[in-house]
């Protein structure tokens, strides 16, 4: 179960508030107009900026003061996922080592991660020779390798064409019913939200509030909801 | 996003040694020398000429080289021609041209034997003499001028296109042009141009040392050097290196209130259409200025060659020990350079500190022969300083090149960890994982052209080495000089030539070497 306590974040005249929770192994969408702080929010649970208040915990324990790579947390950016100087087998072996020291049984389970999502063979190529559908589908298996129980995405498919997105978050879906994950997951879309996320958590106007079941939002959304979506 | 958590601690404390290093280097020998400098004595009529002189020819040279440059830029900017790319490469050249050989190559063109001084002979003519005011401010216009090129080249190309578009359709002609879009951009380049080669000239040592010298033609930093090798009065030498700190200092102050162009950066290659410029008239003049410019770039760099190649043959052994000598100090010196600037680009990076601009400045203004000085009086009643003639250059040497590292990598390591800073603490890539997966491959190409840049600098450099050496351990460049003064200008073309495609090759490999299998 993930927590935001009284969490505040403000930049300038600029402030975000949430006091929300997350229950463990949900897949939650946060939808909101661009601005209102959906990637702020992302950045302060995995690590990357720390709240001006408030508390973030995970099944009860506080995170503060851990590194972003101590937390419960496996985060996929917009973009700059994969380091393009190593090949995907390297980037995926990451995950398990950060300094690269791997034995024959951490190969192992980078291959079976690659195969997973659907990459045989393809572990020796470099970033730059793979399609944008390739390149997201090795940051997925490597953060499938980092069995950290909190996935966030921060709009990691925003780039590719509806059809490969859908794909994408498809076999994100997949893998997180197969691992047991929680979900965290930005979307502009609310196809996307619709397709794989039985929670949405709204950010606007300053607040991020409770998450609400998919189809109950969608069916009777809030006045801020339909004004980003343009429905009157 | 930008204030996020960073986790390079044991790369900031080795930044902060290294910065320490550097400023008991630079700054503690300065306050050796302070505390070693003999005021009772003060300066006699022939040290005050040497500041006379210092200030003299560094500003006659800096204000010929810009205002030569202004219009060689300006030909640059508006003509096309075959060639352009390979001259604008070229007017880089000098900068790790090592002094000693462009001198000689000066000589050979300007001297009494020279190109020049024949054709006034047949002409019927007297010839020229390039020792004295003359040589030292023609050897550093030769060294400014291309530098001074590229700088103003620079602001002619930072206009954009679409001014000259819309001044076209206004129908100006070149006079409105220049008054309109050109003057207001030189006003706020030359100045920082000016100063850079002000500052450049006030620090040079090796041209006065080769083409200077006697009472009319003694720089600071040659009277520092002439006190210490010829008198063997290190108090006097202390004084004059408090006075050359304190002239190279109040320029830096000077300089330190304008941001110093940086002269190294690439994309020169682009031409503005400009439709003001089209009569003949103008296009000789840009056609004569870019030949004659290229000319005095070239010409005496093909007299190295064609005195130098015939001399290979039958050179003296110490030339090729000497140049053993050179390549391992370059090569000590280059590595060095590189062990001081990746963790102090880490701590400025980390930091966010902005110390870049301010070393650049401080270590232009910085002289080796002032370090030298500080050294000597800190080794002289430990060891025989000749001893460590070689290390000491090759450490000085390395902290003189630290600010040209710091440009290439400091830009580059920011732009790393801007774009795959976060991805790397989210992985909990730290300390060595960090620097071998993350920084290293991807600093490829400014490692290895600030090695590269450091290696060739080290390899012509002909300062502290002079002062340090005895006879028979000095690196090429110094074995250069004496031949030079021996008059054996065969052999001294020889050794020119070695030293010249040393310094080139030593650049071309490491430069080369960081562009190979780069990944995009």
């Amino acid at each position: 179960m993930l927590t935001l306590d009284g969490v505040e974040m403000r930049w300038g005249d600029w402030r975000l508030s949430a006091d929300l929770t997350v229950p463990g192994g949900a897949r939650v969408a946060l939808i909101g107009p661009s601005g209102a702080g959906k990637s702020t929010l992302l950045a302060a649970i995995a690590g990357f900026q720390d709240p001006d208040a408030g508390r973030i915990t995970w099944n009860g324990e506080d995170l503060a003061g851990m590194a972003p790579a101590q937390r419960p947390v496996a985060i996929i950016f917009q973009d700059n996922n994969l380091f393009p100087h190593l090949t995907a087998a390297e980037n995926v072996g990451l995950g398990l080592r950060p300094d690269l020291k791997l034995d024959a049984a951490g190969r192992a389970k980078v291959e079976e991660a690659l195969a997973r999502v659907g990459l045989d063979g393809l572990g020796q190529r470099k970033p730059g020779q793979l399609s944008g559908g390739q390149a997201a589908r090795v940051a997925l298996a490597r953060a499938l390798l980092r069995h950290k129980p909190i996935m966030l995405l921060d709009e990691p498919f925003g780039a590719l064409g509806p059809a490969l997105r859908a794909e994408m978050l498809a076999l994100v879906a997949e893998l997180a019913n197969e691992t047991g994950a929680t979900l965290i997951f930005v979307s502009h879309e609310p196809d996307d939200a619709r397709a794989i996320a039985d929670q949405v958590i709204l950010v606007a106007e300053g607040r991020a509030e409770s998450p609400v079941p998919t189809d109950e939002i969608f069916a009777n959304p809030p006045a801020a909801l339909s004004q980003y979506l343009g429905s009157s | 996003m930008a204030r996020g958590r960073r986790q390079l601690t044991a790369a900031a404390w080795t930044g902060a040694a290294a910065l320490a290093l550097v400023l008991a280097v630079t700054l503690g020998t300065l306050a050796t020398v302070a505390l070693r400098a003999e005021f009772a004595s003060g300066l006699g009529p022939a040290d005050w000429a040497a500041v006379r002189f210092t200030l003299l020819q560094a500003v006659v040279s800096a204000t010929l080289s810009v205002a030569l440059g202004i219009p060689v830029a300006r030909a640059l900017a508006r003509r096309r021609f075959a060639g352009r790319g390979l001259l604008i490469t070229l007017l880089g050249a000098p900068f790790i041209l090592p002094v000693i050989v462009a001198a000689l190559g000066l000589i050979a063109v300007f001297g009494r034997n020279g190109i020049v001084s024949q054709a006034l002979l047949w002409a019927g003519l007297e010839p020229v003499s390039i020792y004295g005011v003359q040589g030292v401010i023609l050897a550093h216009v030769f060294f400014n001028l291309p530098l001074a090129t590229r700088l103003i080249l620079q602001g002619w190309l930072a206009i954009p296109g679409e001014r000259f578009r819309l001044a076209a359709s206004l129908g100006f002609g070149p006079g409105d042009i220049a008054r309109t879009l050109e003057r207001p951009m030189l006003r706020q380049v030359v100045p920082g141009a000016f100063l850079v080669i002000l500052l450049l000239c006030l620090t040079s040592f090796a041209v006065a040392l080769a083409l200077g010298g006697g009472p009319r033609a003694t720089t600071v930093e040659l009277a520092i050097y002439q006190a210490f090798r010829y008198d063997f009065d290190l108090g006097k030498a202390a004084l004059l290196a408090l006075v050359q700190v304190l002239i190279a200092g109040s320029a830096a102050l000077v300089a330190l209130r304008l941001t110093l162009p940086a002269g190294l950066g690439g994309g020169l290659d682009r031409t503005i259409r400009r439709w003001d410029a089209a009569h003949p008239l103008l296009r000789l003049q840009d056609g004569l200025l870019i030949a004659l410019a290229a000319l005095f770039l070239i010409l005496p760099l093909v007299m190295i060659a064609v005195n130098g190649l015939p001399a290979l043959a039958s050179l003296p052994a110490s030339v090729f020990t000497a140049t053993l000598r050179s390549l391992a100090v370059a090569l000590i010196s280059a590595f060095a350079t590189i062990a001081l600037a990746l963790p102090l680009s880490a701590w400025i990076v980390q930091r966010r500190a902005r110390i870049v601009e301010l070393f650049g400045t401080l270590t232009i203004a910085a002289s080796p022969l002032v370090i030298g000085t500080g050294l000597f009086i800190l080794l002289f009643p430990i060891v025989d300083p000749a001893a460590l003639a070689l290390p000491v250059t090759a450490l000085v040497n390395a902290v003189m090149a630290l600010p040209f590292a710091l440009r290439a990598l400091v830009p580059a390591l920011t732009a790393i960890e801007a774009d795959y800073g976060p991805l790397a603490d989210s992985l909990g890539m730290t300390g060595r994982a960090r620097l071998r997966r993350l920084w290293l491959p991807r600093l490829r190409r400014p490692l290895g052209f600030a090695t590269g840049l450091a290696a060739a600098l080290s390899m012509g450099d002909l300062g502290v080495i002079a002062m340090f050496a005895d006879p028979e351990g000095g690196t090429l460049p110094l074995a250069l000089y004496r031949l030079m003064g021996a008059y054996r200008m065969d052999a001294a073309a020889g050794a020119a030539l070695i030293l010249l495609a040393s310094s080139l090759a030593l650049f071309w490999i490491f430069d080369r070497g960081g562009r190979l299998d780069a990944d995009a």
